[in-house]
């Protein structure tokens, strides 16, 4: 019974809490209370999809599908397939998270804070779960206006002014976005994601392919910003900078990401091959030059915003190299991107709480003082720099050597990320923790972390460790997921072929 | 048949180790934490020494299966770990040099801040360096690869209060990096031309075919060396380890001199028929060797910090083990391996028992006619000296004389290799005699030398242990045995670990080389015995000539150093400075990157191109302005009646047939 509505109770379960939030007194913590608890639901929700899925099958699961509206023939359809079920699964751990980190960060407004905080997970979940491009964009929608909210209602003097910048930057390719959808329907007479796939690879002659080419542009530009791809990423400093610790965590990376595989190369998989070559040049560049710029920050939280374009750029890589290798590690990647990038931001959030201050020139020696923030900076900085039995290696291997059979000259660019994310890494190390106290870590006394940041941190780290070595657990159903949407031609071409491995496969 | 030899209990042991002492360690007695890192490292010590018993019986390469750890399409890379006689060797050192050092770290560790740190991380390295040396694929083997420089770059940062000791840990890993990523790249071709990384199934398919050359493997060989050098620092990549001496002595004995350097060394030898098919990548690793060699030799010259020196010939030393694989002479490599990590670890750890009694002194300058002060110190030194500068029958004499040769008969060497390995050797004996004259020989010279207080000062100020310089001549004292103990061992094994690989022209049996060569063959040079013979005599010469000079320059007329630096002072400078090579990586690679980075990506492109773009849009949304004065009222109604008149246009837009008029037809 539950598994045929638990799309529906995981999407709007936080919805519901939210509407409690909204009636709860601002009193003492109960309202921090009751959205963990909600959160807790959400992620305990969640954990039914992997515990029953189906692996080995092609198409949706746990389907839901019933006619909404009739003209336009709008219908509430739900499901999941390998590719997003762990996204699912993901949003629902880090709301969870999200609430811990929060915790003391939002001391003013929490009514309001909360209440949008558990909304903007409903639009996360849907869009992960919707199979309906009109339910789709209303999710996809609704993910923006939380989070512009919140971002002009907590962050500093500036905030304003960056929520208008992330509210333009991803409004805007929304609109054109929605236009696409519309001609879609135009076309095909349905919003359903898996008939418009249908009519796709069947009525081919209803689409030409210039047309096919605008619309499939327009979907990408509007996921890419979101990822976001390079050059589309004005947004992404100001609004990690600007945004609360809970909102930076969500506001890059997987929806876009998971937009671009399942409707960019799930619909126009002729058009996104045109597209490709593009694409790969942007996220080699975007590993690059994301690098290079947090290499040239003086500011923590800064400097975690491109490294984060530097690793999102890895998930853009892996998608456009359309093997099955480059795709289980783009997907690998957005997790790893949730988990370890979540983990940096509020990191670099506590250590705000207790200092006051990004500027690394201010910190030094802090080892010294917080020896486990210290440990949790350090091996956190180890998963984003990819170093093996931690999560982040996984993906980066599987999107390299993905990308390598087709395109090695980029992707032995796209290597040498590997060498500049060390450095900026280690360097940000070095500057906080390391070297002789500075005068403000001297003269001012701060706990080291405390039993509620543990709490939002050890799952994380224990997470980020069994991603580095249980990895199977996970693609098997990534692996399902995408593996119909890669090219055969991308495989490998073995100029050796072993005896022993022609037999295996 | 015996049972299954549990090879996975070998890393994991250490492992649980560091995660004990890793987590708990802080809150426990020193006592207790040396006793679980001690424990950590005696279970796999004792469960290799059992393995080596039974090694006979086994069916090589034993191969062990844990399941799959990264799987995608068709390529999946397994936890497979592997035994054979490489890795029993491999095993053998790691496991036992490890717990020496271990048991040696207890006395010289016994008063540092961050104990516990110091066993966690030993351990954890412990732990990487095995499964580096197990690993039956490429990638289990990046593990450990990576693993041992993550250990590296923890322990080199120890003191990580002291800028010099931070900055160096971060250097080792960075350039550290360079080589991974020809590692990476590598693999990636690897899998381009096999779809696997597993050992035995690339090895076997290279040798069914025989038409692969060329090229490809001429590619895969030199991204590997590429990767090789920055761990076994070679040229260009070796400017980490000198700097890597600001980590506690141990660490340096273990790590960056008996071990993880030598991991570039074993993974050469393990991949060699790869390299067997690219005559480009075996000469490019042989004249990398050679030249790494006598360059570190000469700067080694006339460095004044004891370790520096020791570092340097580390240097150099691997440099050796590198020209024997370049000549395809892989076991001579590999015993090279063997008997330096005797000695240099000897040397190593004998060098921290100076430093020990001098109270944290590093400088040569300063000491001299340490003698009598700390016999048990000298005599093992001593064995260490002889050892490394090639006398025989001590351990480095067998087997540096095997490189030689083996350089000077192979296919792939020639007399012009053999001459700069033979002038390396004795550039090595020079050196080395220079060290141990000026720390133990002559009279004491701590107070004569005002560089003493200085040097002190130093230490003082670096929060470096036991300072206090009035007591820097009446303190000297020899050190405690759980230090002399593993010093005494290592001196036995600098002494006689060369009679495991005596050649037929000296009697022997090249036992060495016949236990390796199923895994790595032997080398393929045509000599005789008299040439052998021959060439161990000029050998000899060498390394006594370079004694010889040493004797003159620190014993006999210990002005005429100072005299030729004055006279010479270009070169004595170049030497002295490292041929600034520190300095012109700096101008060449990392100003530019930062300056690029900051003024060209950072402010022109992303604030003003990027960033002017995102104002520009700012400014055309000032239709959206209105929303933003709703926000700062921070009233939540006004929003959702937003979202709501927008799904509304939406809908209504939708139902009013906009759809059908808007398709392009």
């Amino acid at each position: 019974m539950l598994t045929n509505s638990i799309l529906t109770i995981t999407t709007f379960v936080p919805t519901a809490g939210a509407v409690v939030v909204a009636l709860l007194p601002r009193k003492g913590r109960i309202i921090q209370w009751w959205t963990l608890l909600v959160a807790l639901a959400t992620f305990v929700l969640t954990l039914h999809l992997p515990a029953h899925f189906t692996y080995g099958q092609q198409g949706f699961q746990f389907e839901q599908n019933y006619s909404w509206i009739n003209h336009p023939a709008i219908h509430y359809h739900l499901g999941v397939d390998g590719l997003s079920m762990w996204l699912v699964v993901l949003s629902g751990f880090l709301s969870v998270i999200g609430v811990l980190a929060s915790w003391n960060a939002i001391e003013r407004r929490t009514k309001e804070f909360y209440f949008l905080f558990l909304i903007q997970q409903t639009s996360i979940i849907g869009v992960f779960v919707a199979l309906d491009m009109f339910l789709y964009y209303g999710f996809w929608e609704l993910s923006l206006v939380p989070m512009a909210i919140l971002i002009a209602m907590f962050g500093s003097e500036r905030g304003p002014k960056t929520a208008l910048k992330f509210f333009s930057y991803t409004f805007i390719p929304s609109a054109l976005f929605l236009v696409a959808i519309l001609w879609m329907y135009a076309k095909t007479g349905t919003f359903d994601f898996v008939e418009m796939q249908r009519s796709l690879t069947t009525n081919v002659s209803l689409f030409s392919p210039q047309a096919l080419w605008w619309v499939t542009l327009a979907f990408l530009v509007a996921f890419a910003v979101k990822v976001p791809v390079f050059p589309l990423h004005g947004w992404l400093s100001d609004t990690i900078y600007e945004a609360p610790i809970a909102m930076a965590m969500v506001v890059a990376g997987k929806l876009g990401l998971y937009s671009i595989i399942r409707y960019v190369l799930g619909l126009f998989p002729a058009q996104a091959r045109i597209f490709g070559p593009l694409m790969i040049a942007l996220a080699v560049i975007g590993i690059l030059y994301g690098a290079g710029v947090a290499l040239a920050q003086t500011d923590v939280r800064r400097l975690v915003s491109y490294a984060m374009l530097s690793a999102l750029s890895f998930a853009t890589l892996g998608i456009f190299s359309f093997s099955v290798s480059g795709l289980d590690g783009a997907v690998y990647q957005t997790l790893n991107e949730g988990i370890s990038g979540s983990a940096i931001l509020i990191l670099v959030a506590f250590l705000h709480e207790r200092y006051g201050t990004y500027e690394m020139k201010q910190y030094g020696g802090l080892a010294a003082r917080l020896p486990n923030m210290a440990t949790f900076y350090v091996i956190t900085a180890l998963s984003l720099g990819g170093l093996p039995i931690l999560n982040g290696f996984v993906g980066e291997f599987l999107v390299l050597s993905g990308t390598f059979a087709q395109h090695w000259r980029w992707t032995f660019f796209a290597t040498l990320g590997v060498i500049l994310s060390a450095a900026y890494l280690l360097w940000m190390i070095q500057r906080i923790f390391y070297r002789p106290q500075s005068s403000m870590v001297i003269n001012s006394a701060a706990p080291d972390i405390l039993g509620r940041e543990y709490a939002a941190l050890v799952p994380i780290v224990i997470l980020m460790f069994c991603m580095g070595v249980f990895s199977p657990y996970w693609i098997h159903a990534i692996d399902d997921g995408v593996a119909g949407l890669a090219d055969r031609s991308a495989q490998a071409t073995h100029i050796i072929t072993n005896p022993v491995l022609a037999e295996k496969r | 048949m015996t049972g299954s030899l549990n090879l996975w209990l070998i890393p994991l042991v250490p492992f649980a180790g560091f995660l004990v002492n890793g987590l708990v360690g802080r809150k426990l007695p020193k006592a207790f934490v040396s006793t679980i890192a001690l424990i950590a490292t005696a279970i796999p010590f004792a469960q290799v020494v059992k393995i080596w018993f039974q090694f006979s019986s086994l069916t090589i390469p034993y191969l062990e299966n844990h399941g799959t750890w990264i799987w995608t399409g068709s390529f999946h890379a397994d936890f497979t770990l592997a035994l054979d006689q490489l890795s029993m060797i491999m095993l053998l050192i790691v496991t036992g040099v490890g717990f020496l050092i271990h048991i040696y770290s207890v006395g010289y560790m016994a008063h540092e801040e961050g104990y516990w740190r110091f066993f966690a991380y030993l351990n954890l390295f412990m732990f990487f360096m095995l499964t580096l040396v197990l690993a039956e694929n490429f990638l289990l083997m990046f593990v450990g690869w990576e693993g041992v420089g993550l250990a590296s770059y923890l322990l080199i940062g120890f003191y990580f209060l002291k800028p010099s000791a931070a900055h160096a840990g971060m250097k080792a890993f960075v350039v550290n990096r360079i080589g991974d990523f020809g590692f990476l790249i590598a693999l990636f071709l690897i899998i381009a031309n096999f779809g696997t990384l597993s050992f035995g199934e690339i090895f076997s398919g290279i040798a069914q075919h025989p038409e692969w050359q060329g090229r490809m493997p001429t590619m895969i060989a030199l991204f590997l060396v590429l990767g090789a050098t920055g761990k076994s620092a070679q040229i260009p990549l070796y400017v980490w380890l000198p700097d890597a001496m600001e980590g506690p002595t141990p660490v340096s004995a273990l790590i960056h001199a008996a071990t993880m350097v030598t991991a570039g060394v074993y993974m050469v030898a393990r991949t060699h028929p790869i390299f067997d098919r690219s005559p480009v990548a075996l000469s490019t690793v042989a004249i990398i060797g050679a030249a790494t060699a006598l360059f570190a030799a000469t700067i080694g010259l006339v460095q004044t910090d004891i370790k520096r020196v020791l570092a340097y010939s580390t240097v150099s030393q691997l440099g050796y083990m590198f020209l024997a694989c370049g000549v395809a002479s892989y076991s001579a490599g590999i015993f090279h391996l063997v008997t330096h990590a005797f000695f240099k670890a000897l040397l190593f750890l004998a060098a921290g028992s100076v430093i020990h009694a001098l109270s944290g002194e590093q400088d040569m300058r300063v000491m001299g006619g340490l003698r009598k002060k700390i016999p048990i110190t000298f005599w093992t030194m001593t064995a260490a000296v002889f050892a490394i500068c090639g006398f025989p029958p001590f351990a480095g004499f067998f087997s540096k004389d095997e490189i030689l040769y083996q350089a000077f008969i192979s296919p792939n060497g020639g007399k012009i290799l053999w001459f700069i390995g033979w002038i390396t050797a004795g550039l090595t004996s020079f050196y080395m005699f220079r060290l141990w004259y000026l720390t133990f020989l002559g009279e004491s010279r701590a107070q004569t030398h005002e560089l003493a207080e200085q040097g002190a000062a130093v230490h003082a100020r670096s929060g470096s242990k036991l300072v206090v310089e009035a007591e820097h001549t009446h303190a000297i004292h020899e050190s405690p045995s759980v230090m002399l103990g593993p010093l005494v061992i290592l001196a036995i094994l600098s002494v006689i670990g060369g009679f495991l690989g005596v050649p037929e022209a000296m009697g022997g049996h090249n036992a060495f080389e016949h236990f390796l060569s199923p895994v790595v063959g032997s080398g393929s040079g045509e000599g005789s015995t008299s040439l052998e013979r021959t060439m161990a005599v000029i050998s000899i010469a060498i390394a006594v000539a370079g004694w010889f000079v040493a004797h003159v320059f620190y014993y006999l007329k210990p002005e005429l150093p100072g005299k030729l630096a004055t006279q010479f002072r270009a070169l004595y400078s170049l030497l002295l400075n490292k041929y600034w090579v520190d300095e012109i990586y700096g101008a060449i690679v990392v100003t530019p990157l930062l300056l690029f980075s900051r003024y060209i990506l950072k402010a022109l492109f992303d604030r003003g191109v990027i960033d002017g773009a995102g104002f520009a849009a700012g400014v055309t949304a000032q239709g959206f302005g209105a929303i933003v004065q709703r926000v700062q009222s921070g009233n939540i109604r006004s929003y959702a009646g937003w979202l709501a008149v927008g799904a509304a246009v939406l809908l209504i837009a939708v139902y009013f047939g906009f759809t059908s008029h808007f398709a392009p037809q």
